[in-house]
C-alpha cells in the first residue's frame, strides 16, 4: 500500500496534516500508472506535466492557507468523453482522433475550481456505447483483478484507474449502467446521481435523456466528496436541476435501523451467477441484523426496461451523433459532394457498435415505425416510473445485484444482445432518472469482485449514501487486485 | 415477429456509406435486436403519456442576456477545411 492506494478522504487529511504533498500524491499515481498502464490501459491520454504543475499549484495554495476543500490537490481521472480545453478528447472514437476541445466541460471547470489535479483521460467504449470497454477504437482496458477479463463499461478506464491506483478517483458517465457496472466489475464504488444534478455541458452526448456524469471511487465517503465537487445547477445545461440540492452528508452516518429496503424480485434467476445472488443475500441479512426491514418488491415492467432502453438510447444516439459529419472538427474523408463526404467520413470514423446503434435508432425514429417503437418505449418509461414511484411509497430504497455476472473474459459476449443483458439491473434507474450506487461487497470463488446496487428516489442521495455506507461497513471489503500486491 | 428492415434506406438516412456485405450483417443483427425490443409493444399503454424527460421537466428558461462565445479562429482551426472565416465543404449538389 502506498500513497496511490489512499482514499480521497485520507489523502485530503494527509495534505492538511503535512503527511504528504499533492506533488507526492500525484507522483505516486503517475508512478503507479507507469507500472500498470502497459497491461491495464486505463488511460488514453496522461497529461503528466500539467498534472505535476497543478499539484505544485495546489501545494502552494494549501501552504498559503487557501484551502479549496476535500478535492484540493487530489489526482482525478476524467472519462475521455468529457471535454478538457486543449487536451485530446476522442470519446475513444477514430472520428474524433486529434480533437482538442476549445472549452472545458462544466465538470472540468468545477474540478479545477475545487483544486483537483487532472491526471488524464480514461478509456471507454466508443461514445460510451458498450459494457466492456472492448469497443474503444484505441484498444480495450484490462481489469486489474484479472487482465484476461474486461473491466466492464463503458467507464471501464475510469473504474480500472481507481482500482489500479493510477487515480484516487475518477469521473464516469452512466447512460444505462456505465458507471455502476464497471464499478462492480472492478471492486470500486460507482454512483449515478439523479438526472440533471450534474451538468452535461461538455459531456459528448450519447443519449441525452439518460446520460449522467458521476463519481467512481474506492469508498462511499469518497463518492460523496467527489460528487460534492461537481453537482449543482448549470445554466449551460437546459436539463440541469434548477431546484434545491440536498446536503449529501446529512444522512451518511444514520445507519439503516428502521429503514425499509425493497429487494427487486425480478433481478434474480436465470443468467445471475450464484456468487452474485449469494452476495446480495448476505448483504440483505447483514442489513436486517442492523435493524433494516427487508421486503420483496415486484416491478414487473423492469422486464421490459431493456427493450425500451434499446429503442430510446439508440434513437437519441442517432440524433446526437449526426453532428459528426466531417464539417467542423474531427475526421473528414473526401467525397464529390457534401453528402458523399459525410457518409464516407461517418462509415470510416465510427466503429461497429456505434454504427449498429445509429442504424437501430434511425430505424426506430423513421416514418412508419416511430409510434410502434420509439413512442411506445417512452410510454413504457412512464409505466416504469410510476411503478418505481409506487414502490417508494412502501420502501425507502430498492436493492439488486449491480451486474448479473462478475467480470467476463474478452470476446465472451460477441453477440450484441448478450452484451446488452449485462446492464439489465442498472438500466431501470436511468429510465426513471433516479440515483443509484454500486458498492463492492466481496469476491467470487475466482477472486473477482461483486457489487450490490442501491436505488433511491430522485434527489434522495443523502439517504442512499447512508445505506451504501452501512453496506460498506458491514461488508468490510478490503481486498486488492493481486497485481498490486505483486508490485509491492 | 420477424422484422422487415430496408437497411440500405436506413443507412442512407443515417449518412453511412457501407458496403453491401456489411449492410447485410447489420440487417440481421438489427432484426434480432428489434425482435427483442418489440417486447415493449406487449405493454398496455392505453391512456399513458410518454416520458420525454425522466423527471417530467418541460421548459428551462434563462435570462435573455448576451454571453461570451468561442473564439472563431480557434474553432475554425479545428475544421478539416476552412476558408475566409467559414467552414468549407464539397459542393452540396453533384455535377450531373
Amino acid at each position: 500500500m502506498g500513497l496511490a492506494d489512499l482514499t480521497i478522504t485520507d489523502a485530503a487529511a494527509g495534505l492538511r496534516s503535512g503527511a504528504h504533498s499533492s506533488l507526492d500524491l500525484t507522483e505516486a499515481v503517475l508512478d503507479r500508472a507507469s507500472m500498470t498502464e502497459a497491461e491495464i490501459h486505463a488511460y488514453l491520454t496522461i497529461d503528466r506535466d500539467a498534472a505535476l504543475g497543478a499539484a505544485r499549484a495546489a501545494d502552494a495554495e494549501l501552504a498559503a492557507g487557501e484551502d479549496r476543500g476535500t478535492l484540493h490537490g487530489i489526482p482525478i481521472a476524467l472519462k475521455d468523453n468529457m471535454c478538457q480545453r486543449g487536451v485530446e478528447t476522442t470519446a475513444a472514437s477514430q472520428i474524433l482522433a486529434g480533437y482538442r476541445p476549445p472549452y472545458d466541460a462544466t465538470v472540468v471547470t468545477s474540478l479545477r475550481d475545487a483544486g483537483a489535479v487532472l491526471v488524464g483521460k480514461a478509456n471507454l467504449d466508443e461514445f460510451a456505447m458498450g459494457s466492456s470497454t472492448e469497443n474503444s477504437a484505441y484498444g480495450p482496458t484490462r481489469n486489474p483483478w484479472d487482465p484476461g477479463r474486461v473491466p466492464g463499461g463503458s467507464s471501464g478506464g475510469s473504474a480500472a484507474a481507481v482500482a489500479a491506483g493510477s487515480a484516487l478517483g475518477a469521473l464516469g458517465s452512466d447512460t444505462g449502467g456505465s458507471i455502476r457496472q464497471p464499478g462492480s466489475l472492478c471492486g470500486v464504488v460507482g454512483m449515478k446521481p439523479t438526472y440533471g444534478t450534474v451538468s452535461r455541458y461538455g459531456l459528448i452526448a450519447f443519449a441525452s435523456s439518460l446520460d449522467q456524469i458521476g463519481p467512481i471511487t474506492r469508498t462511499v465517503d469518497d463518492s460523496v466528496a467527489l460528487l460534492e465537487g461537481i453537482t449543482g445547477h448549470d445554466p449551460r445545461d437546459a436539463t440541469s436541476w434548477a431546484g434545491d440540492y440536498p446536503d449529501l452528508r446529512s444522512e451518511i452516518d444514520k445507519g439503516v435501523a428502521g429503514k425499509r429496503i425493497g429487494v427487486v424480485t425480478e433481478f434474480a434467476g436465470e443468467g445471475y451467477e450464484p456468487a452474485v445472488t449469494e452476495s446480495l443475500s448476505r448483504t440483505l441479512d447483514q442489513l436486517s441484523d442492523a435493524g433494516a426491514e427487508i421486503v420483496e418488491v415486484s416491478l414487473p415492467t423492469v422486464e421490459l426496461a431493456l427493450s425500451a432502453y434499446y429503442l430510446i438510447a439508440p434513437a437519441e444516439c442517432s440524433a446526437n451523433l449526426a453532428r459528426f459529419d466531417g464539417m467542423r472538427y474531427g475526421l473528414r474523408v473526401d467525397g464529390e459532394t457534401t453528402e458523399e463526404m459525410m457518409a464516407r467520413t461517418r462509415a470510416e470514423g465510427f466503429g461497429p457498435e456505434v454504427i449498429r446503434r445509429i442504424l437501430l435508432g434511425t430505424y426506430a425514429l423513421s416514418a412508419g415505425y416511430y409510434d410502434a417503437f420509439y413512442g411506445q418505449a417512452h410510454k413504457a418509461r412512464t409505466v416504469l416510473r410510476n411503478e418505481f414511484a409506487a414502490a417508494y411509497e412502501k420502501v425507502d430504497v430498492l436493492m439488486s445485484p449491480t451486474s448479473p455476472t462478475v467480470a467476463f473474459p474478452f470476446d465472451a459476449k460477441s453477440d450484441p444482445l448478450a452484451m446488452y443483458l449485462s446492464d439489465v439491473c442498472t438500466i431501470p434507474s436511468n429510465l426513471a432518472g433516479d440515483p443509484a450506487i454500486s458498492v463492492p461487497v466481496g469476491l467470487d470463488p475466482q477472486g473477482l469482485p461483486i457489487g450490490v446496487q442501491v436505488m433511491a428516489p430522485a434527489m434522495a442521495e443523502p439517504m442512499m449514501f447512508g445505506v451504501a455506507k452501512t453496506i460498506e461497513r458491514l461488508a468490510g471489503f478490503d481486498a486488492r487486485p493481486t497485481m498490486l500486491e505483486e508490485l509491492a | 415477429m420477424p422484422i422487415d428492415i430496408d437497411i440500405a434506406h436506413v443507412a442512407r438516412l443515417a449518412r453511412l456509406d457501407l458496403p453491401a456485405d456489411r449492410l447485410e450483417t447489420l440487417r440481421s443483427q438489427l432484426a434480432a435486436i428489434l425482435e427483442h425490443a418489440a417486447a415493449v409493444q406487449s405493454l398496455d399503454t392505453e391512456g399513458v403519456e410518454p416520458s420525454n424527460h425522466p423527471l417530467g421537466f418541460v421548459n428551462a428558461f434563462r435570462e435573455d442576456v448576451v454571453i461570451g462565445s468561442l473564439d472563431r479562429d480557434e474553432v475554425l482551426s479545428m475544421a478539416p477545411e476552412a476558408r475566409d472565416g467559414y467552414f468549407a465543404a464539397p459542393p452540396a449538389m453533384g455535377q450531373e
